[in-house]
């Protein structure tokens, strides 16, 4: 009876025994990410050992490595909050000048990334490091107990950002760290999610495989966080891709004519113009991914706040050369 | 042949990491210390450094990938001064709680505001409890020889502490000096290749580092670096010994001139050291009764030093380009530590001076020594004095 290959390799380097909730999206993006990296470099180089994890202060460094314990299996250093880029930096110059054949992986939430991290982050890819920077995308400074980020999305609470009355919660768009990466005209630039393992697993793979820097932005559920069920955290992800909430692309050499847009899925109708996707039409609309999550609950008392968001989502579809149609929920 | 060749400081620093033979290099410019980072870079451009030399976008990256590189187990050097070092701040600490010796070449320099490129010792002094050792040069052949001796008291398996060395802006990194440049051969017999037993970043062996630590284990950590303090005292003696034997230059954690039957010591640190010695050998001329102790290690702090120099002089007056708020300035408070409990103590007084680049003159020094004479014969003095103080502009 033929015995049928997984569908990624049964290596683990996100071991079991880390402390992170049930339904964690980001663990689940952090043991795909080792997992299809060590793939990568078992094809590059016969080693699917051959890397080391820099990672920035955080949830996931907070529950993976608690002394005398790790979760890691593969060489890992976490020194602070902000420079997972610059000790990548480094450790790449060290691998590099006593001649190990490898690449690291940096790993960063997207408050160390998308804030505090932004500057050293940039400097790594403008400095042409051999690196993948990894920012796992919660939305909120989840470590700290649920605080805005400059990449937490338009109108979600957070403790930072509560609803009442003068406010909507967070009441700036969603900061696209990928497309600022990708202004570095750097290799790769991706953005993936914990709900499409399959593409995940390719872009990671196809990042690490790169002579250079890479980025790539996962999106990926907090469970106390976006106040969700820890049993959704899938579906949730499923359904921001579905509803055009979260764009799934690849940006290669900062060629911005060039985006490539993975389908949606969810019904969407995908027109493509010469190979390139130039307008979606989603057929779901983002109140089915916002209403399974409390940190939105108060949107739904005022709608105007839900029409912003998707004029926000339609901008930044826009960006991505696409026009997108986002429907409403019917009456 | 060692040769000798007449440099800033800044050269000086950079001819060391060069003899040392760090794997990778972080740095980004500041003045006064530019010129080190832009000398190394050159030794590279030309294959006379075979490192990485990374042009980083700040001093947090700088020595962010110092201790990435660190971590992987590779010898690393940087320099910075000032603002740079205060940037650097947070990371110092994890520099010394992950135990990783990485050298950092200091020109001591004022800290803002009002903005201030000249040289006083706040910069070094402010990073005293970060747990990493600190050195202080008087000249620029110093400054040279104390970076060789801060590698090999870091990475000495009974420390394994990252080390600074500082040497005055302008003063000394802007001031030529002959400089004898040890050999190659010979610096490689004393340091050795850096080959780390504890942190390294090797897929067929890996390993966690900078975890997070509960209350069960946070303060054993910290004991840890306080007891590779306690431990470099031992070292840094063994070190200097070595250096002596290998390249005749002597050097102590404290070192005293005209010390021996001197009534007033005055006590301080880098440059200052120098014109002072001057200036004892003056008033030995006229029969005062003075001498010189220069604190060449700051930290691990010389205790024992202290209270055997102590047992010299009647008053200790200290000479110092730093100030601790309400307090003086940091020698005074380490003095004090170190002398309370003595049975017999000299009186301390305590002297702020050339703050931010202002000159010291012969004319501060005798503001000075008055006022340590009114404290040796008995009579009324301020613990902390402001010396050159300009009153009639404040």
């Amino acid at each position: 009876m033929a015995v049928r290959k997984p569908p990624i390799t049964t290596r683990e380097y996100w071991a079991p025994g880390h402390a992170a909730c049930a339904g964690c999206g980001c663990a689940a993006a952090l043991r795909l990410a080792t997992k299809a990296f060590s793939e990568a470099m078992e094809e590059k180089y016969g080693d699917p050992n051959a890397f080391a994890i820099a990672q920035a202060t955080g949830c996931m460094e907070v529950v993976s490595a608690v002394f005398p314990y790790t979760a890691w299996k593969a060489p890992w250093v976490h020194v602070a909050f902000e420079n997972a880029a610059a000790v990548a930096s480094g450790v790449e110059a060290a691998w590099k000048k006593v001649g190990r054949k490898g690449k690291i992986l940096a790993i960063g939430g997207d408050g160390g990334t998308a804030d505090i991290g932004m500057q050293a982050l940039s400097g790594m890819l403008e400095r042409w490091h051999n690196v993948v920077y990894l920012m796992y995308d919660n939305e909120a400074y989840m470590n700290t107990g649920i605080q805005r980020s400059s990449s937490t999305p338009y109108g979600a609470w957070t403790t930072t950002s509560p609803p009442g009355k003068y406010s909507i919660g967070e009441d700036k768009p969603k900061k696209w760290v990928a497309l600022i990466a990708a202004a570095h005209q750097i290799p790769y630039v991706a953005t993936a999610s914990v709900a499409n393992p399959y593409d995940y697993i390719r872009k990671m793979k196809k990042a690490a495989k790169i002579d250079g820097p890479a980025f790539i932005q996962v999106q990926c559920t907090c469970v106390p966080g976006w106040r969700a069920p820890p049993e959704k955290s899938i579906e949730i992800t499923r359904l921001a891709i579905e509803t055009g909430v979260w764009p799934l692309f690849e940006i290669e050499n900062g060629d911005f004519h060039n985006i490539k847009i993975q389908a949606p899925g969810g019904g969407a109708k995908v027109k493509r113009e010469g190979g390139r996707v130039v307008a979606i039409e989603f057929k779901k609309p983002i109140e089915e991914y916002l209403k399974l999550q409390g940190r939105f609950k108060h949107l739904f008392k005022q709608p105007e706040a839900i029409d912003q968001l998707r004029e926000q989502i339609k901008a930044m579809w826009k960006t991505l050369g696409v026009e997108v149609t986002l429907p409403k929920p019917e009456e | 042949m060692p040769i000798r060749k007449v440099m800033k400081a800044n050269e000086a620093a950079a001819w060391a990491a060069k003899l040392a033979k760090p794997k990778v290099i972080a740095a980004f410019p500041i003045t006064p210390s530019t010129l080190v980072p832009e000398k190394i870079s050159e030794f590279v451009a030309d294959g006379e450094l075979d490192a990485e030399f990374i042009k980083v976008e700040s001093e947090h990256s700088a020595i962010s990938a110092c201790v990435g590189a660190s971590a992987a187990g590779v010898r690393t050097f940087t320099a910075t001064a000032s603002q740079g070092l205060a940037l650097m701040h947070e990371i110092l600490f994890i520099a010394a709680g992950m135990r990783l010796p990485i050298v950092i070449a200091v020109g001591n320099r004022a800290l803002s505001a009002p903005i201030n490129i000249w040289n006083d010792w706040q910069d070094t002094i402010s990073e005293r409890d970060t747990g990493w050792l600190q050195f202080y040069a008087e000249n620029n052949q110093e400054a040279l020889d104390l970076i060789l001796i801060a590698f090999k008291v870091a990475e000495d398996e009974r420390v394994l502490l990252p080390a600074m060395v500082g040497f005055d802006a302008f003063i000394l990194t802007h001031t030529v000096e002959p400089v004898e440049i040890p050999d190659q051969e010979l610096v490689d017999e004393f340091l050795g290749e850096y080959v780390p037993k504890h942190a390294y970043l090797d897929p067929s062996k890996p390993i966690t580092q900078g975890t997070l630590a509960f209350p069960a284990h946070y303060m054993e950590a910290r004991y840890t670096v306080w007891e590779a303090n306690e431990n470099a005292k031992k070292v840094i003696d063994e070190v200097f010994a070595e250096f002596e034997k290998r390249f005749g230059r002597k050097y102590q954690k404290i070192e005293e001139y005209r010390t021996d039957d001197a009534e007033i010591i005055f006590v301080t640190m880098g440059s200052l050291a120098g014109t002072v010695k001057e200036y004892v050998d003056m008033l030995r001329e006229k029969g005062v009764k003075v001498g010189v102790a220069k604190i060449t290690v700051y930290r691990p702090f010389p205790t024992e030093e202290v209270r055997e120099l102590a047992k010299k002089a009647k008053v200790l007056a200290l000479l110092e380009k730093n100030v601790t708020f309400s307090i003086g300035g940091a020698l005074f408070q380490d003095f004090s530590r170190a002398l309370i409990n003595e049975k017999e103590k000299p009186v301390i007084v305590d002297f702020i001076l050339g703050l931010g680049g202002r000159d010291v003159t012969f004319k501060d020094l005798d503001e000075a020594l008055g006022i340590a004479q009114k404290a040796l014969a008995g009579e009324e003095f301020d613990e902390v004095n402001w010396i050159g103080l300009r009153k009639e502009i404040l």
